[in-house]
């Protein structure tokens, strides 16, 4: 019986992570990352293991380390920002290094597809002086997990996996039966005096050991099976790949014909030497192909000149590659083209151009109860000049048509914050600042303590709708469920708003909006910071069963419906409104509506 | 993502080595969600390149025609006539031509077949079975590297027990659709 399973790159991982014996796992979501935690949790209890959605990124992190400081082998998980939150206690714990294996998936996402920035992992573990592996495949990234362990242990320092976005949301079929098996060792005893508190004096004196891991895991990686050069004799150009840049440049070079030495490179930092040295020998023009940062070619140019290597080395110093977004093939195809040939081979296969093709950015959902939280608080503001600062999740596309109700978005549980530098610029105009449950759990309540210590007049919208909905609707700790799937303590929104010193607190349905209206309201002339909670359930998690209808004879086709509100189960027949089979029957539209032409009605049904 | 894991596990039942690619995150929000899948041998990345797929299988009319970069001279075109009109086109910020764009494929698609999707699913009687509809459809062209019940098999396994029933019957009628076409 073959051992071949169909995962996902991000399911591999966690294949990978328990198979190697993982026992503490621990993540905050984000896209390319999510799926990671979300199959560790559900493969815990088989495996005996422990999972966990912590509330950001480097409280995962700080719980792995202590795992690891115990002796277990220990995972945290989470997209390139999310890395940015746990870059305070990565950057110590370098120095400190670790006990059980620490694994760090880091996803990154060039493009980036659902991110605020491309930022490159790889650079990131280069400055933290960490090992770090990236793989090309689903099938790779389940087999470096295994070896992310042992390496960590070996080298007694976290080790970070970064696949990006191609590699987590790929399927593949995976040899599971390849799975690094885990030690014997599986301890959980935390040693006290094992220098573990982090002083300037042993600081200093763990430097130099920190440093001299470079070298030991660069030497490791000379062998790396991650590793591998091919030679074409009768070739003078050799290419390095590496990651996900890999792909391309293989089936780049077979579509082509072109024939090159090929360097892949599994484990970009510390850059091993020996096979780059041994590719100088056979190649007089090297190209280096990676998405993101010179990471890489950096450290083949340093190899080059200290070996003085009279070797061309192309890449993104020259611009043949791009520094920015994804690579794939077709591109890839023209970089080596321009590489083999000194120009792009001409496309004679020209698409023909086709008509216009609607734009379709994303939106919020239909029956979406964030849409209902920022009409009205656009209708709470009309004639204020006030601005809107938000936050990163779903709620962050209220700033697209027709709403355009944001201002400013920068970073997790930046709104509170910008809207309090805001304040002090302008501390006679309203600032409104919006975020969700999640976000607020995540980074949000320190800002708003801020707030409340150095009175910033500003009203704080959470968004509570119950979930993490952009991420896939993982739960938090206002929702009483953990990843494992038990139930736990529901932190009550309100009354922690009310301990961090707020005394204008109003939770509110956003479906109803002359309620919600009135807090909203009430909340922007309040003197002093206030809150007001929008409680829906996602409508992704709602039960659905209604529909809304617009009667024709009532309609006056003001057209406010569409051009105020913007929901997706809106569209026009004819030139008038109408009501789409995506509604969901939150019955919001019915109370925009002017002239009352919208019902509800119970929704049609399929046949059976 | 349903529909092209179950064409993936076809595949690898039968020995071939497959790769899918998903789009996840922000774009699942009203925006346009595509899936790759490759099956054979010596693979590479999971995302095709211009003019390498052998079928487009589309389920928006618009995206069908934004995604035929990716399809080989000779490939074949499943394409539902369906339309999902985004905000944008009736807050007047972009058009949506419907017309044009059924021209556009009729033109430069050589072997094209349209289905009237939203009376199939109808018919299947669950909203949500477009995507077995149209796999349904594939599974009776010539050279797929699996049979039609090889495929069905495979798509029953990411199906919970009591929905079951309602995707044989979505997979059947896009067989018969297409076998009466």
């Amino acid at each position: 019986m073959s051992a071949r399973k169909l995962l996902m790159g991000n399911e591999a991982i966690a294949y990978g992570a328990a198979e190697a014996g993982v026992k503490v796992a621990c993540a905050y979501p984000g896209t390319p990352s999510s799926e990671v935690l979300e199959t560790l949790a559900a493969l815990s209890g088989a495996k005996g293991f422990y999972a966990e959605w912590s509330v950001n990124e480097k409280v995962a992190l700080e719980t792995a380390i202590g795992a690891s400081y115990a002796g277990l082998r220990a995972l945290a998980a989470m997209k390139q920002v999310g890395l940015n939150v746990a870059a305070d206690p990565l950057m110590s714990l370098a120095y400190i290094g670790v006990d059980g294996g620490l694994v760090l998936v880091v996803a990154d996402d060039p493009g980036p597809h659902s991110s605020q920035t491309e930022q490159d992992t790889r650079k990131f573990a280069r400055f933290a002086k960490l090992p770090v592996l990236d793989p090309a495949t689903p099938e790779e990234a389940f087999e470096m997990t295994g070896y992310a362990f042992e390496l960590s242990e070996s080298l007694g320092l976290p080790v970070i996996l970064r696949p990006t976005t191609r590699t987590c949301h790929a399927c593949q079929d995976i040899d599971l039966s390849r799975a690094v098996r885990p030690p014997h060792r599986q301890h959980s005893h935390f040693e006290k005096g094992s220098d573990k508190v982090i002083f300037p004096s042993l600081s200093a004196r763990r430097h130099p050991w920190l440093n001299e891991r470079q070298e030991i895991a660069g030497e490791k990686f000379e062998d790396s099976v991650f590793n591998n050069l091919i030679i074409a004799h009768n070739s003078k150009l050799g290419i390095i790949a590496c990651g996900t840049g890999y792909n391309y440049v293989r089936e780049a070079l077979q579509l082509t014909g072109i024939n090159a030495s090929v360097l892949k490179i599994g484990t970009p930092y510390p850059l091993p030497g020996k096979p780059v040295l041994e590719l100088f020998n056979h190649a007089e023009r090297i190209l280096v192909v990676e998405e993101q940062e010179p990471v890489v070619e950096e450290q083949v140019i340093s190899l080059a000149w200290r070996n003085k290597s009279s070797a061309v080395i192309c890449g993104k110093h020259d611009r043949l590659v791009p520094r920015e977004g994804e690579l794939n093939v077709d591109q890839v195809k023209s970089i080596i083209s321009k590489f083999s040939f000194g120009e792009a081979v001409a496309d004679n296969n020209k698409a023909t151009q086709p008509p216009v093709l609607p734009l379709r950015t994303p939106v919020l959902c239909a029956g979406c109860p964030h849409r209902a939280s920022f009409y009205i608080f656009k209708k709470a503001a009309r004639g204020t000049d006030a601005v809107f600062s938000g936050d990163i999740g779903c709620y962050t596309l209220g700033a697209m048509p027709p709403l355009n109700a944001m201002d400013a978005c920068l970073c997790m549980g930046a709104s509170i914050t910008i809207a309090s530098g805001l304040y002090r610029a302008e501390p006679h105009r309203r600032q409104v600042a919006f975020l969700g449950d999640s976000t607020f759990f995540h980074t949000g309540v320190p800002g708003l303590i801020n707030a409340v210590y150095n009175q910033a007049d500003i009203t704080l919208v959470i968004l509570d709708n119950s979930t993490t909905a952009m991420t896939g609707y993982q739960p938090h700790p206002g929702t009483g469920r953990t990843a494992m799937g038990t139930s736990a303590k529901k932190i009550e929104l309100a009354g922690l708003i009310k301990a961090c010193g707020v005394e204008m607190v109003r939770e509110v349905d956003p479906y109803d909006l002359q309620e919600a209206g009135k807090a909203a309201s009430e909340a922007m002339n309040y003197p002093g910071p206030a809150v007001v909670i929008m409680k829906r359930i996602c409508v992704n998690l709602a039960k659905k069963g209604l529909s809304s209808q617009i009667n024709p004879e009532k309609c006056v086709d003001c057209g406010s419906c569409i051009e105020e509100f913007g929901c997706p189960a809106i569209g026009r027949k004819n030139g008038r409104p109408e009501i789409l089979k995506n509604c969901t029957g939150c019955g919001v539209c019915a109370q925009i509506c002017p002239a009352g032409a919208i019902e509800e009605v119970v929704k049609e049904d399929y046949e059976s | 993502m349903m529909a092209s894991r179950a064409l993936a596990l076809a595949a690898m039942e039968n020995g071939l080595s497959v790769r899918t690619s998903e789009v996840i995150g922000m774009a699942q929000r009203e925006g346009a969600v595509t899936s790759h899948v490759r099956m054979g041998h010596d693979l590479s990345g999971a995302i095709i390149p211009d003019r390498e797929a052998d079928f487009l299988l589309g389920l928006e009319l618009s995206e069908t025609v934004r995604a035929l970069p990716k399809l080989k001279p000779e490939g074949s075109v499943i394409a539902a006539t369906s339309t999902i009109i985004p905000v944008s086109v009736h807050l007047g910020l972009a058009e949506y031509n419907q017309e044009a764009l059924m021209d556009y494929l009729k033109k430069y698609t050589g072997k094209l077949s349209f289905l009237a999707l939203d009376d199939l699913v109808r018919r299947a009687g669950h909203p949500k079975t477009g995507n077995v509809v149209m796999l349904g459809a594939l599974a009776t062209f010539p050279g797929l590297p699996f049979s039609r019940e090889q495929l069905l098999t495979s798509l029953l396994k990411y199906v919970p027990e009591k929905l079951k029933a309602i995707n044989i019957r979505a997979f059947e009628i896009g067989c018969k659709t297409m076998e009466g076409a």
